[in-house]
């Protein structure tokens, strides 16, 4: 291993003690660090919030454009307080600048979709670069100018939330407030909008104007946040947030409210670390953070997360293996003996060539089926049970009904039933069942006890 | 040789041409990603490659270009198939999983970054994202002749070389895969039909967006490369809807705009008596931005200005045929109208504006002439106002006939639809109202 890597893994630092972690936790250590984490977590609240209504109006990627459209007012704003001899680092004038430019990127955005044929990610990725290279392009006149103070720009982009002072957070402190209370009274109509905007039209709300509402919020959110965390990072904290909350919920208030939780929470913890050790730029760490909410959520969430969805389809899988299984047993055991209620005896090659091939799913459809009582095992042979020929008989049954059905109704050669047939006979409720016995009954088609099956069936 | 010619040589020419040839290669990926609505995948990846920049630089302890290029590359494929994996197993919608994972990368970046800033290896974000063309230069001798040897080209600086030889590897690529790649990004499911699998091809050109990417945006930053992937195929969109022309147009845009963007901020500040240049990634995209904003007003046929014509022209045939209809209506019952009284009547359709051009230009083609206070129809105007009266009455029979409607009704439906009938549907409504001599309303079609 080289120098470099060498001593980037002996790099030491002192790991903090359970008292100073409580400390800094409770915001007891020291005023700075108490106002860093406080300010921050409420920029994270309020990015979280904001960030929903983005995402579910599916312009996740606004913000983006609107934090690299704020530099080039950035700088002008720089240049235009440098010549007048303000304060340079006056955060009215720059924030002024950096919306003014946000809002006629965005504004652009709009115009580009709706007069031409340019669509939106186009659009977005036009008017964000282009007005970020003037950005850079004024940026170097700047440094130009020997102000010394070009730096102060610098940390917009990158962020430098460190240097949060309490003038930062008080401001920070107003855009939360001013969001928690739009998003409240609002709540009705923004929920309207963004899952359905159209319905919102025709239910006569002005749909423009609630989007004007959502879209300043953002704007302000993301003006308060650069600062914070710089142009890159904001766009996370409105981004990532509510994608993660998506996978828990499917209703809009929940989402809203685990967003800005995990906002909250990102920003707190990130903070918190990076005020704990030593050259973690709370920017990043609050990224990383919010991006540990994320992978979390992807990977765990039960309503829509990787885990629950995937144990789901295995779920479904596995039970449609064992009611072709019970159903490719019945028809043996009537083709043998008739439909008899009872139970009977299976050799050993009948029910391994009723069971799926697959290895894992065949462990766990005989699993299953042993469980259920369906199957028991008995020396080298199964025994089908009475439950399980129940069971059978009723797929069967359904799976006939269904095809019945369909050559009656649908039109359809019996050769051609079976495999729809297949599809549709794990998801039939008793009611759906009875539906389809009247109208065959209507037809004269009275079923009986178990139809016959309209194709011939085959021999093992 | 000159000084001046001297200095442009070394000082200005391996930045234009590190500049054109990355651009030329972002260029051309970026037609086929505009079309298949994933501009922003380029933003995403030139962001993500942060982190394997300074990986790079930690493991190798260099700042060899290699390394930089093989870390940048894999940190740009890896972000780019996560896109691709979160959008699809989490089915999140595009954007949100770019933003996801590229700030996810870009902060990991930064965090690295400021672990070896410990370790006093110095890496410029700035350069990152502003480009450092500035810092490629060339020490070639003096006499011309000895330029042109190949020894002496040899020494070029690297980033020249690396530039041209990936614009030859997409280029190649391109040209052998122009088919496979055309019904890719135009009709993913034929392309399925026809039998080849577009989700293999699909993740061969995210690679190579993102190897173009890493290779661009070393030199000229990455704001450059990302405006360059989405501009210049943008506004040859405008122009066309052929793919081999928009492509090639969409280099000639790339072309101009780095010439022109690198003269504007190199030169042009000196020329106008500052004392230093204004970074020149940067200018190249404002131009190119301020190219597509040209053609979004001046594009032949998808142009604001073109349709606006092309609407105004639409409206004022339409107003001219209004006129020698509501003419020949008003002299069916042998009475006269005025010039006045005609705005009147069409005021609820168009703006008196047009109904006054229309006006004009009907008198001066000589279709009406005034007589006295009257309006009157000419000759040539009567054989104008004839079939718009025939496919009026006509339609006013289909609707009450054929559709149903009541008679009161037909009159603003069969005005809008006369306009648009030509002489082939006129037969053809001719047919199924099976030739009538009146309309619903007792009137004669003529």
């Amino acid at each position: 291993m080289n120098d470099a890597a060498q001593s980037l893994t002996d790099v030491s630092f002192q790991m903090p003690s359970l008292h100073e972690v409580i400390k800094v936790l409770t915001l007891q250590a020291g005023y700075n660090s108490a106002l860093v984490i406080g300010g921050t977590t409420m920029l994270g609240l309020a990015a979280g919030i904001v960030g929903t209504f983005t995402l579910l109006r599916k312009r996740a990627l606004m913000s983006d454009a609107l934090a690299h459209c704020s530099l080039p007012g950035l700088v002008l704003a720089f240049i235009f307080s440098f010549f007048l001899n303000l304060n340079e680092k006056n955060i009215y004038v720059l924030l002024l600048g950096a919306s003014l430019s946000g809002i006629i990127g965005v504004y652009l955005i709009d115009q580009l979709v709706r007069h031409t044929r340019v669509k939106e990610d186009a659009a977005i990725g036009v008017v964000l670069s282009v007005f970020f290279g003037a950005g850079i392009s004024l940026l170097s006149i700047v440094q130009s100018l020997n102000t010394g103070r070009a730096g102060g720009i610098n940390h917009f982009i990158y962020g430098q939330t460190a240097a949060m002072n309490q003038h930062d957070a008080v401001l920070t402190l107003i855009v939360t407030l001013l969001t928690l209370v739009a998003a409240i009274l609002l709540l009705k109509e923004f929920r309207l909008v963004c899952f359905d905007s159209e319905f919102a039209t025709v239910q006569g709300w002005n749909v423009q104007r609630i989007d004007l509402i959502m879209m300043l919020l953002v704007i302000v959110t993301t003006m308060i946040g650069l600062q914070a965390v710089g142009i890159i990072l904001i766009i996370a904290l409105i981004v990532i947030p509510p994608t993660a909350a998506r996978f828990w919920s499917e209703k809009f208030d929940r989402i809203t409210i685990i967003s800005g939780s995990f906002g909250a929470l990102s920003c707190y913890f990130g903070a918190t670390l990076s005020t704990l050790f030593p050259r973690m730029p709370a920017g990043s760490v609050i990224v990383l953070t919010a991006g540990l909410f994320f992978v979390i959520s992807f990977l765990f969430a039960p309503e829509r997360g990787v885990f629950a969805t995937s144990m789901r389809f295995l779920h479904l899988r596995t039970r449609i293996s064992i009611d072709h299984f019970l159903r490719s047993i019945f028809e043996q055991i009537e083709l043998k003996f008739g439909a008899k209620e009872d139970s009977y005896e299976l050799s050993k090659t009948e029910v391994n060539s009723a069971a799926p091939k697959q290895f894992f799913l065949r462990k766990l459809v005989f699993i299953l089926l042993a469980k259920n009582k369906f199957l028991t095992k008995n020396n080298n042979d199964y025994i089908l049970t009475v439950k399980g020929f129940k069971r059978a008989y009723e797929l069967t049954r359904n799976h006939r009904l269904w095809e019945e059905y369909l050559t009656q109704y649908g039109d359809i050669a019996t050769s051609h039933v079976d495999y729809s047939a297949d599809m549709v006979e794990h998801v039939l409720s008793h009611e759906i069942v009875k539906q389809i016995e009247d109208s065959l009954r209507a037809k004269g088609k009275i079923p009986r006890a178990l139809p016959q099956s309209l194709h011939p069936l085959r021999e093992t | 040789m000159s000084s001046f010619w001297h200095e442009f040589v070394s000082l200005d020419l391996p930045p234009i041409l590190t500049a054109l040839f990355s651009s030329l290669s972002c260029a051309l990926i970026g037609n086929y990603l505009v079309l298949r609505r994933q501009s922003l995948m380029g933003d995403a990846i030139s962001h993500a490659v942060l982190p394997g920049i300074v990986l790079a630089f930690l493991i190798s302890g260099t700042r060899s270009s290699f390394a930089v290029f093989i870390g940048a590359s894999i940190a740009g494929i890896c972000s780019a198939l996560l896109i691709e994996v979160i959008r699809k197993i989490g089915q999140v919608e595009t954007g949100a999983s770019m933003g996801v994972v590229f700030s996810i990368f870009f902060a990991l970046g930064v965090l690295l970054m400021e672990q070896a800033a410990a370790n006093n290896i110095d890496l410029d974000a700035d350069c990152l994202l502003h480009g450092q063309l500035e810092t490629i230069f060339w020490l070639p001798p003096q006499n011309v002749f000895e330029i042109l040897r190949l020894s002496t080209l040899s020494q070029l600086p690297n980033e020249v070389f690396v530039s041209v030889a990936v614009f030859v590897f997409i280029s190649i690529f391109i040209i052998l895969f122009y088919k496979e790649l055309k019904l890719f990004s135009f009709d993913e499911a034929l392309a399925k039909t026809l039998g080849f699998n577009p989700s293999v091809l699909y993740y061969v050109f995210i690679s190579l967006t993102a190897f173009s990417v890493v290779a661009a945006f070393k030199a000229v930053g990455s704001i450059l490369v990302i405006a360059m992937i989405i501009c210049p195929a943008t506004t040859a969109r405008l122009f066309t809807d052929k793919l081999k022309t928009q492509i090639l147009l969409s280099m000639f845009f790339t072309i101009i705009a780095t010439i022109a963007g690198y003269v504007c901020g190199a030169f042009m500040p000196i020329w106008l008596g500052f004392e230093n240049s204004i970074n020149t990634a940067g200018m190249i995209s404002v131009i190119s931005g301020l190219l597509l904003l040209m053609s979004v007003f001046l594009a032949p046929r998808y142009g604001i200005l073109a349709q606006k014509i092309s609407r105004h022209r639409l409206q004022l045939q339409v107003i001219r045929e209004d006129i020698l209809g509501l003419i020949y209506r008003v002299e069916e019952t042998k009475k006269g109208i005025t010039k006045d009284e005609i705005v009147k009547t069409l005021r609820k359709f168009s703006s008196d504006y047009f109904i006054k051009n229309a006006y004009s230009s009907l008198l001066k083609n000589g279709l009406i002439s005034e007589r006295n206070d009257t309006v009157i129809l000419t000759e040539a105007g009567n054989i104008g106002a004839v079939p718009l009266l025939r496919k009026h009455r006509l339609w006013e029979t289909y609707l009450v006939n054929r559709v149903g409607l009541n008679p009161d009704h037909v009159h603003n439906t069969a005005e809008a639809l006369e306009h648009y009938t030509d002489q082939e549907l006129t037969e053809k409504l001719q047919e199924r109202v099976k030739n009538p001599e009146t309309d619903p309303h007792g009137k004669k079609i003529p």
